[in-house]
């Protein structure tokens, strides 16, 4: 479905992003791992179009995305969960999934119901303003916002950043449960551990470059990864 | 359907009473009563404070050309309305270059039309520029608006850096209240609509909002244009309103007035907005006038009562509510909007 070939970003002076490949077949989950500052954040940046690549390209359905601006890839059905969640905090829950849809013209009602049954939290509170919600509503109405644009493609930074351990779990189950429905997810995540058990794919990355790949399985069984990543 | 047509009800009617009201108020209260001057120009900053608060409160655009753009409003109307007789007389020193007149209503609509256009153009390079950069340089567009206007070479259109006068103006109280209703009316729809979502969702955090496929460059040029535009229309307003009109008069200083009105009505507010214009128009044409004037007691003059001195309560004023009531009036509500707030309220408890 979507497919990076030597993908180069060059970022604020820095070359984030060295000669990136990886695939994300259609259906599957798919995580990309690694520290901070490996230049994760900036390759989904790059392919919803948020930073120019330098360099290489980026394939979505056999279309090249590099060069369109971000309203025409949201408009193809890629969408991206921002890092830090990014809600709109003087809006309400509401507004906030109305602005997920903005590039869509027609009734939005079968999916605000479709997000809140997804979400059952934010249709208690629809009318509350986003700032006020708990850091964990705030990831699930970051990820009901994007849902609003009816992606094909889901992309998540750091889903888990911040959040309290059972918020995590809540968080990945519902990832799970979008996977299912037909979306297909590219996640970052440096909760490797959360990430490689969830996904179906899994890539990691150091210092701009991709340096493993393999099923989740087995990159969660690497001895090398365990030492670097998963603390054992 | 049936909740938005019954929350509208409340606001028509008082709409009606209010008209109504003026209509009265006009046949009882003698013309020269300095009640109208201030209904007036109440109106009139009303329009224009609404128009800041869309870029400033609702698009998070700290733009600062406000009196240029009514500048800009009031010379297109008086230019476009002075009579073909009366203007050799207005233009006594330059050849008058425009030889016709337009009607009323259409010299309006230019003037926001002229203002808009004026704002798209310097909105493409102004509007790259953000916070306090973005103040600046609107602040020196409007500037620069105010000394072309006043260029001599332009003298045949715009009478150089003297008055124009002698164009058609109004008596009634009604007519500014019905253009600025409907302005601010057409600026209330915008703000509920998806645009006025997409403005919001910028305000409070353009990477989100550039993230969801809002074009940042395209909506802040739009609402820069919008906001422009009612400027102009009520730069027309004060121009028909004072009844001569003089480039030297719309200075950095007008604006500053006018972003205290937002910040005193509530910024995100627009009926903040409009509460705030009467109020300020009340105090400094007519409740603090007699701050300006030196008081005797006998031989004994009161303390600091002297011309000048209701600038320094404003400061004061101004200063105060910078510092303990940032919210303003209304904060980021509106009038007849309680019930969603009222819920907020009791969550936050």
């Amino acid at each position: 479905m979507l497919k990076i070939q030597n993908l180069h970003v060059s970022y604020g002076g820095i070359q984030a992003v060295r000669d990136v490949s990886f695939e994300v077949p259609e259906g599957k989950i798919v995580t990309l791992i690694g520290a901070n500052g490996a230049g994760k954040s900036t390759t989904l940046r790059s392919i919803i179009g948020l930073v120019p690549a330098a360099g290489g390209s980026i394939l979505y359905k056999g279309e090249e995305l590099r060069g369109k601006t971000t309203a025409e890839i949201v408009a193809k059905g890629v969408t991206l969960v921002p890092e830090g969640r990014r809600v709109f905090p003087d809006l309400t829950v509401e507004e906030n999934l109305r602005i997920g849809a903005y590039l869509r013209k027609d009734d939005l009602k079968s999916d605000l119901e479709w997000v809140y049954s997804l979400f059952p939290r934010l249709k208690e509170r629809h009318w509350q303003a986003a700032g006020t919600l708990s850091g964990g509503e705030q990831q699930m109405l970051a990820v009901g916002r994007a849902l609003m644009s009816r992606p094909k493609l889901v992309m998540m930074d750091e889903p888990s950043l911040g959040l309290a351990p059972i918020v995590v779990q809540q968080i990945f189950a519902i990832i799970r449960k979008i996977n299912e429905e037909g979306v297909t997810v590219l996640l970052i995540e440096q909760n490797a551990n959360m990430a490689l058990h969830a996904a179906d794919i899994g890539y990691v990355m150091e210092t701009g470059s991709i340096t493993r790949s393999g099923d989740g399985k087995t990159l969660l069984e690497d001895k090398s990864i365990q030492e670097a990543y998963l603390g054992k | 359907m049936k909740n938005v047509k019954k929350e509208a009800i409340l606001p028509a009617a008082l709409v009606l009473v209010l008209f109504v009201g003026l209509f009265v108020l006009e046949r009882v209260v003698p013309a020269s009563s300095i009640l109208f001057v201030v209904l007036k120009k109440g109106a009139i900053y009303a329009l224009v404070a609404a128009s800041m608060n869309l870029l400033n409160g609702f698009t998070g655009l700290f733009s600062l050309g406000q009196a240029g753009f009514m500048l800009i409003g009031a010379y297109t109307y008086a230019i476009f309305t002075i009579p073909v007789e009366m203007k050799p007389v207005v233009y006594q020193y330059y050849d008058h270059a425009i030889g016709f007149t337009l009607p009323v209503p259409v010299a309006i609509l230019l003037a926001g039309l002229a203002a808009a256009a004026f704002a798209a153009l310097i909105g493409l390079p102004v509007l790259k520029l953000k916070s306090d950069y973005l103040a600046i340089a609107t602040l020196g567009f409007a500037e620069i608006i105010r000394a072309v206007i006043q260029y001599e070479k332009l003298g045949p259109i715009t009478n150089g850096s003297n008055m124009l006068k002698s164009y058609p103006k109004f008596n009634s109280v009604l007519f500014p209240f019905a253009v600025a209703g409907v302005c601010i009316a057409v600026i209330l729809l915008l703000i509920n609509s998806s645009y006025g979502r997409a403005f919001k969702a910028i305000r409070d955090d353009e990477i989100a909002a550039e993230a969801m496929g809002v074009n940042l460059f395209k909506h802040k040029e739009m609402a820069f244009t919008i906001s422009s535009f009612f400027a102009g229309i009520s730069g027309a307003l004060l121009a028909m309103f004072q009844s001569t009109v003089q480039a030297s008069a719309f200075k950095s200083s007008m604006t500053y007035e006018i972003l205290l009105i937002v910040v005193i009505g509530g910024i995100g507010s627009i009926s903040g907005s409009v509460i705030a214009s009467f109020l300020f128009v009340a105090c400094s044409e007519w409740w603090l006038r007699f701050l300006d004037t030196e008081l005797y007691f006998g031989s004994f003059q009161i303390p600091f009562l002297r011309s000048g001195f209701r600038m320094v309560v404003f400061s004061v004023v101004i200063m105060i509510m910078v510092l303990f009531y940032r919210r303003g009036i209304m904060g980021d509500r509106e009038l007849f909007q309680k019930r969603r707030e009222k819920k907020k309220g009791e969550v936050q408890q």
